[in-house]
Protein backbone atom coordinates (compact mmCIF):
# COMPACT_ATOMS: atom_id res chain seq x y z
CA UNK A 1 0.00 0.00 0.00
CA UNK A 2 2.72 2.32 0.75
CA UNK A 3 4.43 1.84 -2.38
CA UNK A 4 1.34 2.14 -4.37
CA UNK A 5 1.04 5.99 -2.94
CA UNK A 6 5.07 6.47 -2.82
CA UNK A 7 4.18 5.68 -6.97
CA UNK A 8 1.27 7.75 -7.08
CA UNK A 9 2.87 10.80 -5.74
CA UNK A 10 6.24 10.83 -7.63
CA UNK A 11 3.87 10.16 -10.62
CA UNK A 12 1.45 12.76 -9.85
CA UNK A 13 3.67 15.94 -11.11
CA UNK A 14 4.34 14.20 -14.89
CA UNK A 15 0.79 13.03 -15.17
CA UNK A 16 -0.84 16.15 -14.39
CA UNK A 17 1.38 17.95 -17.55
CA UNK A 18 0.28 15.23 -19.58
CA UNK A 19 -3.61 16.24 -18.57
CA UNK A 20 -3.07 19.42 -19.33
CA UNK A 21 -1.77 18.67 -22.80
CA UNK A 22 -5.07 16.36 -23.45
CA UNK A 23 -7.25 18.55 -22.04
CA UNK A 24 -5.86 21.27 -24.11
CA UNK A 25 -6.20 18.94 -27.19
CA UNK A 26 -9.61 17.88 -26.72
CA UNK A 27 -10.89 21.52 -26.11
CA UNK A 28 -9.23 23.06 -29.07
CA UNK A 29 -10.52 19.86 -30.74
CA UNK A 30 -13.55 20.65 -30.09
CA UNK A 31 -14.17 23.98 -30.24
CA UNK A 32 -12.71 24.25 -33.83
CA UNK A 33 -14.69 21.22 -34.86
CA UNK A 34 -17.78 22.85 -33.28
CA UNK A 35 -17.49 26.23 -35.17
CA UNK A 36 -16.51 24.48 -38.72
CA UNK A 37 -18.57 21.64 -38.67
CA UNK A 38 -21.76 24.01 -37.59
CA UNK A 39 -20.83 25.94 -40.81
CA UNK A 40 -20.26 23.47 -42.97
CA UNK A 41 -23.40 21.47 -42.00
CA UNK A 42 -25.46 24.64 -42.03
CA UNK A 43 -24.31 24.98 -45.84
CA UNK A 44 -24.81 20.95 -46.37
CA UNK A 45 -28.40 21.41 -45.76
CA UNK A 46 -28.97 25.25 -47.17
CA UNK A 47 -26.08 25.93 -49.34
CA UNK A 48 -25.76 25.90 -53.34
CA UNK A 49 -25.81 22.18 -54.57
CA UNK A 50 -22.11 22.34 -55.51
CA UNK A 51 -20.98 23.22 -52.48
CA UNK A 52 -23.61 20.29 -50.56
CA UNK A 53 -21.03 18.19 -53.18
CA UNK A 54 -17.93 19.25 -51.80
CA UNK A 55 -18.83 19.06 -48.48
CA UNK A 56 -20.67 15.56 -48.54
CA UNK A 57 -16.98 14.53 -50.51
CA UNK A 58 -15.07 15.96 -47.59
CA UNK A 59 -17.19 13.89 -45.02
CA UNK A 60 -17.87 10.52 -46.68
CA UNK A 61 -13.88 10.98 -47.21
CA UNK A 62 -13.33 11.76 -43.24
CA UNK A 63 -15.27 9.05 -42.12
CA UNK A 64 -13.70 6.60 -44.50
CA UNK A 65 -10.33 6.78 -42.91
CA UNK A 66 -9.45 5.15 -39.71
CA UNK A 67 -8.29 8.02 -37.27
CA UNK A 68 -5.21 6.74 -36.69
CA UNK A 69 -4.55 6.74 -40.71
CA UNK A 70 -5.81 10.28 -40.97
CA UNK A 71 -3.47 11.56 -37.94
CA UNK A 72 -0.19 10.06 -40.30
CA UNK A 73 -1.50 10.93 -43.36
CA UNK A 74 -1.67 14.93 -42.01
CA UNK A 75 1.87 14.38 -40.10
CA UNK A 76 3.76 13.06 -43.14
CA UNK A 77 1.45 14.50 -45.85
CA UNK A 78 1.33 18.10 -45.27
CA UNK A 79 4.95 18.62 -44.86
CA UNK A 80 5.40 18.29 -48.71
CA UNK A 81 2.47 20.29 -49.69
CA UNK A 82 4.58 23.22 -47.88
CA UNK A 83 2.82 23.20 -44.66
CA UNK A 84 5.13 22.62 -41.59
CA UNK A 85 3.21 21.62 -38.65
CA UNK A 86 4.38 20.38 -35.24
CA UNK A 87 3.55 17.20 -33.94
CA UNK A 88 1.10 18.85 -31.60
CA UNK A 89 -0.83 20.95 -34.06
CA UNK A 90 -0.73 17.95 -36.41
CA UNK A 91 -2.22 16.20 -34.11
CA UNK A 92 -4.66 18.58 -33.19
CA UNK A 93 -5.77 19.29 -37.07
CA UNK A 94 -6.11 15.54 -37.69
CA UNK A 95 -8.87 15.17 -34.71
CA UNK A 96 -10.55 18.37 -35.77
CA UNK A 97 -11.10 17.02 -39.10
CA UNK A 98 -11.94 13.68 -38.04
CA UNK A 99 -14.34 15.41 -35.37
CA UNK A 100 -15.60 17.91 -37.84
CA UNK A 101 -16.92 15.09 -39.99
CA UNK A 102 -19.09 14.00 -37.14
CA UNK A 103 -20.35 17.69 -35.87
CA UNK A 104 -21.46 17.93 -40.03
CA UNK A 105 -23.34 14.86 -39.40
CA UNK A 106 -24.72 15.76 -36.14
CA UNK A 107 -25.54 19.07 -37.41
CA UNK A 108 -27.57 17.55 -40.60
CA UNK A 109 -29.80 15.13 -38.26
CA UNK A 110 -30.71 17.73 -35.84
CA UNK A 111 -32.01 20.65 -38.16
CA UNK A 112 -33.75 18.38 -40.85
CA UNK A 113 -35.53 17.12 -38.22
CA UNK A 114 -37.24 20.34 -37.53
CA UNK A 115 -40.53 20.31 -39.84
CA UNK A 116 -40.17 22.98 -42.97
CA UNK A 117 -43.23 24.57 -41.20
CA UNK A 118 -40.85 26.30 -39.11
CA UNK A 119 -38.81 27.69 -41.74
CA UNK A 120 -41.36 28.75 -43.41
CA UNK A 121 -42.79 30.86 -40.56
CA UNK A 122 -40.05 32.38 -39.84
CA UNK A 123 -39.59 33.67 -43.35
CA UNK A 124 -43.30 34.39 -43.57
CA UNK A 125 -42.90 36.72 -40.37
CA UNK A 126 -40.22 38.64 -42.30
CA UNK A 127 -36.98 36.95 -40.64
CA UNK A 128 -33.59 36.85 -42.99
CA UNK A 129 -31.81 33.84 -42.83
CA UNK A 130 -29.49 34.49 -40.31
CA UNK A 131 -32.29 35.52 -38.32
CA UNK A 132 -34.05 32.20 -38.58
CA UNK A 133 -31.37 30.17 -37.63
CA UNK A 134 -30.67 32.20 -34.60
CA UNK A 135 -34.14 32.29 -33.03
CA UNK A 136 -36.29 29.82 -34.78
CA UNK A 137 -33.93 26.49 -36.15
CA UNK A 138 -30.92 26.31 -33.80
CA UNK A 139 -32.66 26.76 -30.62
CA UNK A 140 -34.98 23.75 -31.64
CA UNK A 141 -32.18 22.01 -33.15
CA UNK A 142 -29.98 22.45 -30.07
CA UNK A 143 -32.22 19.49 -28.57
CA UNK A 144 -31.05 17.28 -30.79
CA UNK A 145 -28.19 18.27 -31.12
CA UNK A 146 -26.77 17.97 -28.03
CA UNK A 147 -27.06 14.24 -26.80
CA UNK A 148 -25.05 13.02 -29.55
CA UNK A 149 -22.32 15.64 -29.50
CA UNK A 150 -21.42 15.63 -25.79
CA UNK A 151 -21.07 12.01 -26.52
CA UNK A 152 -18.56 13.25 -29.39
CA UNK A 153 -16.72 15.13 -27.20
CA UNK A 154 -16.17 12.51 -24.43
CA UNK A 155 -15.22 10.57 -27.61
CA UNK A 156 -12.69 13.20 -28.24
CA UNK A 157 -10.96 13.16 -25.03
CA UNK A 158 -10.79 9.68 -25.11
CA UNK A 159 -9.32 9.73 -29.19
CA UNK A 160 -6.90 12.75 -27.72
CA UNK A 161 -4.68 9.50 -26.82
CA UNK A 162 -3.98 8.91 -30.06
CA UNK A 163 -1.65 12.33 -29.73
CA UNK A 164 0.51 10.07 -27.98
CA UNK A 165 1.44 8.21 -31.27
CA UNK A 166 3.06 11.40 -32.61
CA UNK A 167 5.07 12.02 -29.78
CA UNK A 168 3.22 14.27 -27.63
CA UNK A 169 2.85 14.17 -24.07
CA UNK A 170 -0.55 13.66 -23.14
CA UNK A 171 -1.80 12.17 -20.59
CA UNK A 172 -1.51 8.54 -21.81
CA UNK A 173 2.30 9.44 -22.84
CA UNK A 174 3.13 10.80 -19.47
CA UNK A 175 2.13 7.34 -17.89
CA UNK A 176 3.68 5.52 -20.44
CA UNK A 177 6.86 7.59 -19.39
CA UNK A 178 6.77 7.56 -16.11
CA UNK A 179 6.27 3.45 -16.26
CA UNK A 180 9.24 3.66 -17.98
CA UNK A 181 11.28 4.89 -15.22
CA UNK A 182 9.65 2.78 -12.51
CA UNK A 183 8.23 -0.30 -14.25
CA UNK A 184 5.14 -0.33 -12.04
CA UNK A 185 2.56 -0.41 -14.87
CA UNK A 186 -0.50 -1.52 -13.11
CA UNK A 187 -1.29 1.42 -10.85
CA UNK A 188 -0.47 4.18 -13.33
CA UNK A 189 -2.62 3.24 -15.79
CA UNK A 190 -5.40 2.09 -12.96
CA UNK A 191 -4.93 6.13 -12.06
CA UNK A 192 -4.59 7.28 -15.75
CA UNK A 193 -8.04 5.14 -16.30
CA UNK A 194 -9.38 6.75 -13.29
CA UNK A 195 -8.56 10.23 -14.70
CA UNK A 196 -10.42 9.68 -17.94
CA UNK A 197 -13.41 8.11 -16.64
CA UNK A 198 -13.62 11.43 -14.00
CA UNK A 199 -13.28 13.76 -17.02
CA UNK A 200 -15.72 11.42 -18.83
CA UNK A 201 -18.41 11.11 -15.88
CA UNK A 202 -18.67 14.96 -15.55
CA UNK A 203 -19.35 15.53 -19.40
CA UNK A 204 -22.07 12.84 -19.44
CA UNK A 205 -23.46 14.27 -16.38
CA UNK A 206 -23.57 17.57 -17.62
CA UNK A 207 -24.58 16.46 -20.95
CA UNK A 208 -27.57 15.23 -19.09
CA UNK A 209 -28.36 18.47 -17.52
CA UNK A 210 -28.20 19.64 -20.71
CA UNK A 211 -30.87 17.43 -22.11
CA UNK A 212 -33.15 18.47 -19.20
CA UNK A 213 -32.95 21.70 -19.68
CA UNK A 214 -33.80 21.43 -23.50
CA UNK A 215 -36.57 18.68 -22.87
CA UNK A 216 -39.48 21.25 -22.56
CA UNK A 217 -39.30 21.80 -26.24
CA UNK A 218 -42.33 19.81 -27.86
CA UNK A 219 -43.21 19.65 -31.52
CA UNK B 1 -64.49 48.33 -54.76
CA UNK B 2 -63.28 50.35 -57.51
CA UNK B 3 -60.07 51.87 -55.60
CA UNK B 4 -56.39 50.64 -57.05
CA UNK B 5 -56.25 46.83 -55.95
CA UNK B 6 -53.84 45.85 -53.29
CA UNK B 7 -53.13 42.74 -54.69
CA UNK B 8 -53.25 42.28 -58.21
CA UNK B 9 -52.18 38.71 -59.79
CA UNK B 10 -52.07 38.42 -63.52
CA UNK B 11 -51.62 35.27 -65.60
CA UNK B 12 -49.83 33.99 -62.79
CA UNK B 13 -48.10 30.47 -63.78
CA UNK B 14 -46.60 27.68 -61.57
CA UNK B 15 -45.40 23.74 -62.42
CA UNK B 16 -44.07 21.35 -60.01
CA UNK B 17 -41.71 18.98 -62.32
CA UNK B 18 -44.25 18.37 -65.44
CA UNK B 19 -47.14 19.04 -63.38
CA UNK B 20 -48.49 22.81 -63.92
CA UNK B 21 -50.47 23.43 -61.61
CA UNK B 22 -51.52 27.32 -61.71
CA UNK B 23 -52.22 27.81 -65.11
CA UNK B 24 -52.98 31.73 -65.58
CA UNK B 25 -54.57 32.51 -62.85
CA UNK B 26 -55.92 36.28 -62.66
CA UNK B 27 -56.99 38.04 -59.32
CA UNK B 28 -57.40 40.95 -57.40
CA UNK B 29 -57.97 42.41 -54.09
CA UNK B 30 -58.86 45.89 -53.22
CA UNK B 31 -57.67 47.09 -49.65
CA UNK B 32 -59.89 45.99 -46.77
CA UNK B 33 -61.53 43.34 -48.88
CA UNK B 34 -61.99 39.60 -47.77
CA UNK B 35 -61.60 37.65 -50.48
CA UNK B 36 -62.42 33.89 -50.07
CA UNK B 37 -60.49 31.16 -52.46
CA UNK B 38 -62.91 27.94 -52.75
CA UNK B 39 -62.41 24.66 -55.32
CA UNK B 40 -61.54 21.23 -54.95
CA UNK B 41 -58.72 19.31 -53.11
CA UNK B 42 -55.69 19.49 -55.60
CA UNK B 43 -56.96 22.87 -57.59
CA UNK B 44 -53.93 24.89 -56.59
CA UNK B 45 -55.48 26.83 -53.60
CA UNK B 46 -52.37 26.76 -51.46
CA UNK B 47 -49.60 27.45 -54.29
CA UNK B 48 -51.55 30.27 -55.11
CA UNK B 49 -50.79 31.73 -51.64
CA UNK B 50 -47.83 30.48 -51.30
CA UNK B 51 -46.67 32.36 -54.53
CA UNK B 52 -48.16 35.67 -53.22
CA UNK B 53 -45.54 35.94 -49.67
CA UNK B 54 -43.08 34.36 -52.18
CA UNK B 55 -42.75 30.89 -50.36
CA UNK B 56 -43.21 29.40 -53.53
CA UNK B 57 -41.33 31.11 -56.71
CA UNK B 58 -43.58 31.19 -59.25
CA UNK B 59 -42.80 30.80 -63.33
CA UNK B 60 -44.99 33.42 -65.11
CA UNK B 61 -47.08 35.89 -65.01
CA UNK B 62 -47.04 38.92 -62.44
CA UNK B 63 -48.01 39.81 -58.39
CA UNK B 64 -47.72 42.98 -57.58
CA UNK B 65 -48.35 44.20 -53.86
CA UNK B 66 -48.44 48.14 -53.73
CA UNK B 67 -47.79 48.25 -57.08
CA UNK B 68 -44.31 45.71 -56.50
CA UNK B 69 -43.71 43.09 -57.91
CA UNK B 70 -43.47 40.04 -55.56
CA UNK B 71 -39.88 37.84 -54.98
CA UNK B 72 -38.51 39.15 -58.04
CA UNK B 73 -36.59 42.43 -59.02
CA UNK B 74 -38.89 42.55 -62.53
CA UNK B 75 -40.26 40.11 -64.30
CA UNK B 76 -41.29 36.55 -63.08
CA UNK B 77 -38.60 33.51 -63.65
CA UNK B 78 -36.15 36.52 -63.55
CA UNK B 79 -33.37 38.29 -61.14
CA UNK B 80 -34.99 37.14 -57.60
CA UNK B 81 -35.13 40.07 -54.62
CA UNK B 82 -31.83 39.80 -52.58
CA UNK B 83 -32.91 37.96 -48.66
CA UNK B 84 -33.19 41.37 -47.18
CA UNK B 85 -35.42 43.08 -49.80
CA UNK B 86 -37.73 39.29 -50.01
CA UNK B 87 -38.22 39.37 -46.34
CA UNK B 88 -39.08 42.80 -46.09
CA UNK B 89 -42.04 42.18 -48.78
CA UNK B 90 -42.66 39.10 -46.57
CA UNK B 91 -43.44 41.33 -43.59
CA UNK B 92 -46.02 42.89 -45.39
CA UNK B 93 -47.64 39.88 -46.08
CA UNK B 94 -49.16 38.21 -42.64
CA UNK B 95 -49.48 34.25 -43.06
CA UNK B 96 -51.27 31.56 -40.95
CA UNK B 97 -50.75 28.30 -41.85
CA UNK B 98 -53.16 25.02 -41.80
CA UNK B 99 -51.10 23.37 -39.22
CA UNK B 100 -50.32 26.49 -36.91
CA UNK B 101 -46.19 26.43 -37.36
CA UNK B 102 -46.15 28.45 -33.62
CA UNK B 103 -42.41 27.88 -32.92
CA UNK B 104 -42.59 25.26 -30.28
CA UNK B 105 -39.66 26.63 -28.08
CA UNK B 106 -41.37 30.42 -27.39
CA UNK B 107 -44.35 30.75 -25.48
CA UNK B 108 -47.69 32.75 -27.20
CA UNK B 109 -46.44 36.24 -26.28
CA UNK B 110 -42.48 35.68 -27.75
CA UNK B 111 -44.15 34.12 -30.65
CA UNK B 112 -45.83 37.29 -31.49
CA UNK B 113 -42.72 39.30 -30.31
CA UNK B 114 -40.18 37.88 -32.55
CA UNK B 115 -40.89 39.71 -35.47
CA UNK B 116 -41.47 42.65 -33.59
CA UNK B 117 -38.24 42.80 -32.22
CA UNK B 118 -36.26 41.29 -34.75
CA UNK B 119 -38.38 42.63 -37.91
CA UNK B 120 -40.03 45.75 -37.03
CA UNK B 121 -37.22 46.99 -34.38
CA UNK B 122 -39.40 47.71 -31.48
CA UNK B 123 -37.82 48.27 -28.70
CA UNK B 124 -39.01 45.25 -25.62
CA UNK B 125 -41.80 47.14 -24.10
CA UNK B 126 -43.23 48.07 -27.05
CA UNK B 127 -42.80 44.78 -28.56
CA UNK B 128 -44.49 43.16 -25.07
CA UNK B 129 -47.15 45.61 -25.21
CA UNK B 130 -48.53 45.03 -28.71
CA UNK B 131 -48.23 41.06 -27.93
CA UNK B 132 -50.50 41.62 -25.51
CA UNK B 133 -52.74 43.30 -27.45
CA UNK B 134 -53.20 40.93 -29.98
CA UNK B 135 -52.95 38.25 -27.89
CA UNK B 136 -55.97 40.06 -25.59
CA UNK B 137 -57.94 40.82 -29.05
CA UNK B 138 -57.68 36.96 -30.13
CA UNK B 139 -59.19 35.99 -26.66
CA UNK B 140 -55.82 34.58 -24.94
CA UNK B 141 -54.75 37.39 -22.45
CA UNK B 142 -54.67 34.41 -19.65
CA UNK B 143 -52.13 32.29 -21.94
CA UNK B 144 -49.19 34.85 -23.06
CA UNK B 145 -46.81 32.60 -20.81
CA UNK B 146 -48.09 29.01 -22.19
CA UNK B 147 -46.00 27.45 -24.27
CA UNK B 148 -47.39 25.84 -27.83
CA UNK B 149 -47.62 22.49 -26.50
CA UNK B 150 -49.71 24.14 -23.35
CA UNK B 151 -52.13 25.12 -25.64
CA UNK B 152 -55.65 23.67 -27.56
CA UNK B 153 -55.46 23.72 -31.26
CA UNK B 154 -57.78 26.45 -31.64
CA UNK B 155 -55.73 28.50 -28.84
CA UNK B 156 -52.74 27.94 -30.71
CA UNK B 157 -54.02 28.77 -34.23
CA UNK B 158 -55.22 32.33 -32.36
CA UNK B 159 -51.50 32.75 -31.77
CA UNK B 160 -50.47 32.16 -35.09
CA UNK B 161 -53.45 34.84 -35.97
CA UNK B 162 -51.99 37.00 -33.75
CA UNK B 163 -48.62 36.72 -34.47
CA UNK B 164 -49.36 37.46 -38.60
CA UNK B 165 -51.42 40.30 -37.80
CA UNK B 166 -49.48 42.28 -35.22
CA UNK B 167 -46.62 42.43 -37.62
CA UNK B 168 -49.07 44.71 -38.84
CA UNK B 169 -49.32 43.44 -42.47
CA UNK B 170 -50.61 45.11 -45.63
CA UNK B 171 -52.57 41.51 -46.62
CA UNK B 172 -53.56 38.22 -44.14
CA UNK B 173 -52.91 34.99 -46.12
CA UNK B 174 -54.95 32.31 -44.60
CA UNK B 175 -54.26 28.64 -45.63
CA UNK B 176 -57.55 26.55 -44.30
CA UNK B 177 -56.69 27.71 -40.61
CA UNK B 178 -59.61 25.88 -39.21
CA UNK B 179 -58.99 22.19 -40.37
CA UNK B 180 -56.98 20.96 -38.51
CA UNK B 181 -58.79 21.77 -35.74
CA UNK B 182 -61.36 19.50 -33.97
CA UNK B 183 -64.90 20.50 -34.78
CA UNK B 184 -65.98 22.32 -31.68
CA UNK B 185 -62.88 24.23 -31.72
CA UNK B 186 -62.99 25.87 -35.67
CA UNK B 187 -65.47 28.33 -34.71
CA UNK B 188 -63.63 30.54 -31.49
CA UNK B 189 -60.63 30.89 -34.74
CA UNK B 190 -63.69 31.69 -37.59
CA UNK B 191 -64.91 34.36 -34.86
CA UNK B 192 -61.63 35.76 -34.50
CA UNK B 193 -61.48 36.10 -38.59
CA UNK B 194 -64.75 37.40 -38.65
CA UNK B 195 -63.54 40.01 -36.66
CA UNK B 196 -60.54 41.42 -38.15
CA UNK B 197 -62.65 41.50 -41.75
CA UNK B 198 -65.12 44.18 -39.67
CA UNK B 199 -61.92 45.80 -38.62
CA UNK B 200 -61.59 46.36 -42.10
CA UNK B 201 -58.28 44.55 -42.52
CA UNK B 202 -57.44 42.84 -45.96
CA UNK B 203 -57.51 39.37 -46.50
CA UNK B 204 -57.66 36.42 -48.58
CA UNK B 205 -58.39 33.16 -46.96
CA UNK B 206 -58.63 29.71 -48.34
CA UNK B 207 -61.25 27.34 -46.54
CA UNK B 208 -63.25 24.61 -47.36
CA UNK B 209 -66.13 26.15 -45.19
CA UNK B 210 -68.70 27.12 -47.20
CA UNK B 211 -70.85 28.88 -45.16
CA UNK B 212 -68.24 30.77 -43.66
CA UNK B 213 -67.08 31.79 -47.09
CA UNK B 214 -71.22 32.93 -47.67
CA UNK B 215 -71.75 34.96 -44.41
CA UNK B 216 -67.70 36.11 -44.00
CA UNK B 217 -66.24 37.34 -47.29
CA UNK B 218 -66.78 40.52 -49.91
CA UNK B 219 -66.23 37.74 -53.03
CA UNK B 220 -65.97 34.05 -53.44
CA UNK B 221 -63.37 32.98 -55.99
CA UNK B 222 -63.74 29.59 -57.36
CA UNK B 223 -60.54 28.18 -58.36
CA UNK B 224 -60.46 24.85 -60.14
CA UNK B 225 -57.83 23.17 -62.47
CA UNK B 226 -55.07 26.04 -61.55
CA UNK B 227 -57.14 28.86 -62.69
CA UNK B 228 -60.06 31.29 -61.93
CA UNK B 229 -63.49 29.38 -63.00
CA UNK B 230 -65.82 31.50 -61.79
CA UNK B 231 -66.18 34.30 -58.70
CA UNK B 232 -68.18 37.35 -57.49
CA UNK B 233 -70.36 38.62 -54.43
CA UNK B 234 -71.38 35.41 -52.15
CA UNK B 235 -74.89 35.33 -53.82
CA UNK B 236 -73.58 36.62 -57.45
CA UNK B 237 -71.54 32.96 -57.16
CA UNK B 238 -74.13 31.07 -55.94
CA UNK B 239 -76.09 32.14 -58.98
CA UNK B 240 -73.59 31.31 -61.27
CA UNK B 241 -74.07 27.73 -60.32
CA UNK B 242 -76.61 27.42 -62.84
CA UNK B 243 -73.99 27.61 -66.08
CA UNK B 244 -70.76 26.66 -64.21
CA UNK B 245 -71.02 22.57 -64.34
CA UNK B 246 -67.78 22.27 -61.90
CA UNK B 247 -68.80 24.82 -59.21
CA UNK B 248 -71.98 23.15 -59.27
CA UNK B 249 -70.75 19.49 -58.85
CA UNK B 250 -68.07 21.11 -56.19
CA UNK B 251 -71.18 22.97 -54.14
CA UNK B 252 -72.91 19.74 -54.06
CA UNK B 253 -70.86 18.11 -52.08
CA UNK B 254 -71.93 20.97 -49.64
CA UNK B 255 -75.65 21.46 -49.97
CA UNK B 256 -76.39 19.99 -46.42
CA UNK B 257 -74.32 23.13 -45.10
CA UNK B 258 -74.86 25.59 -47.81
CA UNK B 259 -77.79 27.05 -47.32
N1 LIG C 1 -43.99 21.17 -53.27
C1 LIG C 1 -44.67 20.51 -54.22
N2 LIG C 1 -44.02 19.69 -55.08
C2 LIG C 1 -44.68 19.03 -56.04
N3 LIG C 1 -46.01 19.13 -56.27
C3 LIG C 1 -46.71 19.92 -55.45
C4 LIG C 1 -46.09 20.65 -54.39
N4 LIG C 1 -47.03 21.38 -53.75
C5 LIG C 1 -48.19 21.09 -54.37
N5 LIG C 1 -48.01 20.24 -55.39
C6 LIG C 1 -49.04 19.74 -56.30
O1 LIG C 1 -49.74 20.85 -56.80
C7 LIG C 1 -51.12 20.56 -56.95
C8 LIG C 1 -51.92 21.63 -56.24
O2 LIG C 1 -51.68 21.54 -54.86
P1 LIG C 1 -52.28 22.59 -53.83
O3 LIG C 1 -51.78 22.17 -52.50
O4 LIG C 1 -51.97 23.96 -54.27
O5 LIG C 1 -53.84 22.32 -53.97
P2 LIG C 1 -55.01 22.81 -53.03
O6 LIG C 1 -56.01 23.44 -53.93
O7 LIG C 1 -54.48 23.64 -51.92
O8 LIG C 1 -55.59 21.46 -52.47
P3 LIG C 1 -56.24 21.14 -51.04
O9 LIG C 1 -57.64 21.65 -51.08
O10 LIG C 1 -56.19 19.66 -50.94
O11 LIG C 1 -55.41 21.82 -50.00
C9 LIG C 1 -51.33 19.17 -56.41
O12 LIG C 1 -51.38 18.30 -57.51
C10 LIG C 1 -50.08 18.90 -55.60
O13 LIG C 1 -49.75 17.55 -55.66
MG1 LIG D 1 -54.36 23.43 -49.82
Amino acid sequence: MGELIDAVVYAMPFLMGGLGTTLLVSLITVVLSLVTGVVLGVALIYGPQPVRWVIRLLTDCIRGIPILVLIFAVYYGLPPLGLNLSSFWAAVFALSLFKTAQVIEYVRGAVSSIPRGQMEAAKSIGLIFPQRLRYVIFPQATRRFLPPWVNGVTDAVKGSALVSLLGVVDLMQAINQVIGRTYEPMPLYLLGAVMYFVINYSLSSLSRVLERRYAYIKE
Amino acid sequence: MSAIPLLKISRLTKSFGTNQVLKSVDLEVTAGEVVTVIGPSGGGKTTLLRCVNFLEAYDGGSIKIDGREVGYTDNAGGKKRGEVDLAAMRAETGMVFQSFNLFPHLNAEQNVMLGLRQVRKKPHKEALEIARHWLDRVGLSHKTGSLPSELSGGQQQRVGIARAVAMDPKILLLDEITSALDPELVNEVLDVVRQLASDGMTMLIVTHEIAFARDASHRIVFVADGSVSAQGKPDELMAEVANNERLRSFLSRFSATAH
